[in-house]
């Protein structure tokens, strides 16, 4: 139970890995899939942070009346991490529009068979 | 909470509702980032996840179509190889340092110069702010650079070229 | 939209302190949480919220698209300067140390410049991708 206790969050991060990873592979629409994307990248935000957290610290923002601070490399690492992940969400999402323009829809079964078939693509 | 609205965006099928879901997931994430002091992530997490990537997709699906396909086989191998997956990922992560350990690695190395000499040598309380500026500027530099790329990509990809008009206006 | 006098009213009370509110976090960036990337975003997001109000070719009018994309350069350009700066002053590339007499005061205004570079960047590919969506007419 002590194990369950101290390891609480990352069990949270796994389950929401797993579900961002399932979105992922196992449903056939880009967007949903671009979606999914952003639920795994989360949960990665969430493995860094985690253990960065003291109990009884405070934000790491120096002040007087503080002595113990979280740690402030997560945040940082995790900052730029975000902010890639929306680089990434943007071209994906440019992308997924000019499929729809050359194939006519964005379901990866329908985007495969469409090209399997020979001179068929637009 | 989270493991609600995630298991409601697998589910729906609806991509709009997806969409506003994935803004709900974005705000609770936000919240337990503040709830684990990370107030700087919360906010770039609740602007950028709930914000403008809510605002992005809707672009997106207004030019795709708002409506996924029902999958055609039931999807046993991905949910075979998720639950594989989870399996060692829980494995993993007992041997992980416990929560809230002030001897585990991540607090003992290079944080305690950045805690006790930020404020002292760049004069900005934020350590966030200054190890992201000042230490670690050269990251900051590159991340600036991904985000202008991003953008030049969208350009390229996407630049209007309407019939017999101005190129791009 | 633009006919409903409700949203009209409120998105004329609310802009201009979206667009305060992104420079304050901006610049308190270095005494609470903010910086350069929440400040960009927010200052996207308000004159996103200009344009899903009044229409787009009023936003357009507003901030003109080749406003923005010379912002998407120009941050990172500002950003690249700071560091060849710190060479040119005598420091290695990007060291802020070198920029002024007191070193601290050096710090602060390389921080100062460069958080202005992320932020230009930022709040110009968002507004520039939010332009490129909202344009393109539906594949139909």
């Amino acid at each position: 139970m002590d194990a369950f206790a101290s390891h609480y969050t990352y069990w949270v991060t796994v389950f929401l890995m797993a579900a961002g990873l399932y979105i992922m592979i196992a449903r056939g629409n880009l967007v949903k899939k671009l979606v999914g994307l952003g639920i795994f990248q989360t949960s990665v935000y969430l493995l860094y942070i985690a253990p960065g957290k003291l109990i009884g610290g405070t934000a790491p923002i120096v002040a007087e009346a503080y002595k113990v601070y979280s740690n402030p490399l997560p945040h940082v690492l995790i900052l730029t991490a975000i902010v890639v992940g929306i680089a990434t969400l943007a071209l994906g999402l440019a992308i997924v529009v000019r499929i729809r323009e050359a194939y006519g829809s964005i379901e990866e079964d329908d985007i495969l068979a469409l090209d399997a078939e020979p001179g068929k693509r637009a | 909470m989270m493991a609600v609205a995630v298991i409601a965006i697998v589910l729906q099928r609806n991509l709009y509702s997806v969409v506003v879901l994935g803004g709900v997931y974005s705000f609770l994430m936000a919240t337990v980032l503040v709830a684990l002091d990370a107030v700087d992530v919360a906010m770039t997490e609740a602007s950028v996840g709930a914000g403008i990537s809510t605002v992005l997709l809707l672009g997106a699906l207004h030019l795709c179509g708002g409506e996924e396909a029902k999958p055609m086989q039931r999807p046993w191998v991905p949910l075979a190889v998720t639950l594989a997956i989870v399996a060692v990922l829980i494995y993993g992560t007992l041997g992980l340092p416990a929560f809230s350990d002030p001897q585990a690695p991540i607090h003992v190395h290079v944080v305690p110069r950045y805690l006790s000499d930020a404020l002292v040598e760049t004069g900005i309380p934020n350590v966030v702010t200054a190890v992201l500026a000042s230490y670690r500027g050269y990251d900051t530099l590159g991340e600036t650079v991904v985000v202008f790329t991003a953008g030049i990509g969208v350009i390229a990809l996407l630049r209007s070229v309407r019939r017999g008009s101005k190129e791009g206006s | 939209m633009r006919r409903e006098p409700v949203l009209r009213v409120v998105g004329k009370l609310l802009i201009p302190y979206m667009l305060l509110f992104a420079l304050y976090v901006q610049f308190h960036g270095d005494f609470g949480p903010g910086g350069g990337f929440q400040a960009g975003v927010i200052s996207a997001a308000a004159i996103i919220f200009y344009a899903l109000i009044f229409g787009l070719p009023a936003a357009r009018r507003l901030v003109p698209d080749a406003v923005v994309e010379s912002m998407v350069a120009l941050g990172a350009l500002l950003y690249l300067g700071v560091g060849f700066a710190g060479l040119v002053l005598g420091g290695n590339y990007l060291d802020y140390f070198v920029l002024d007499r007191n070193s601290v005061t050096g710090q602060l205004r390389g921080v100062f410049w460069v958080e202005l570079g992320v932020l230009i960047t930022v709040s110009g590919v968002m507004l520039k991708v939010f332009y490129i969506f909202a344009s393109r007419r539906r594949p139909d």
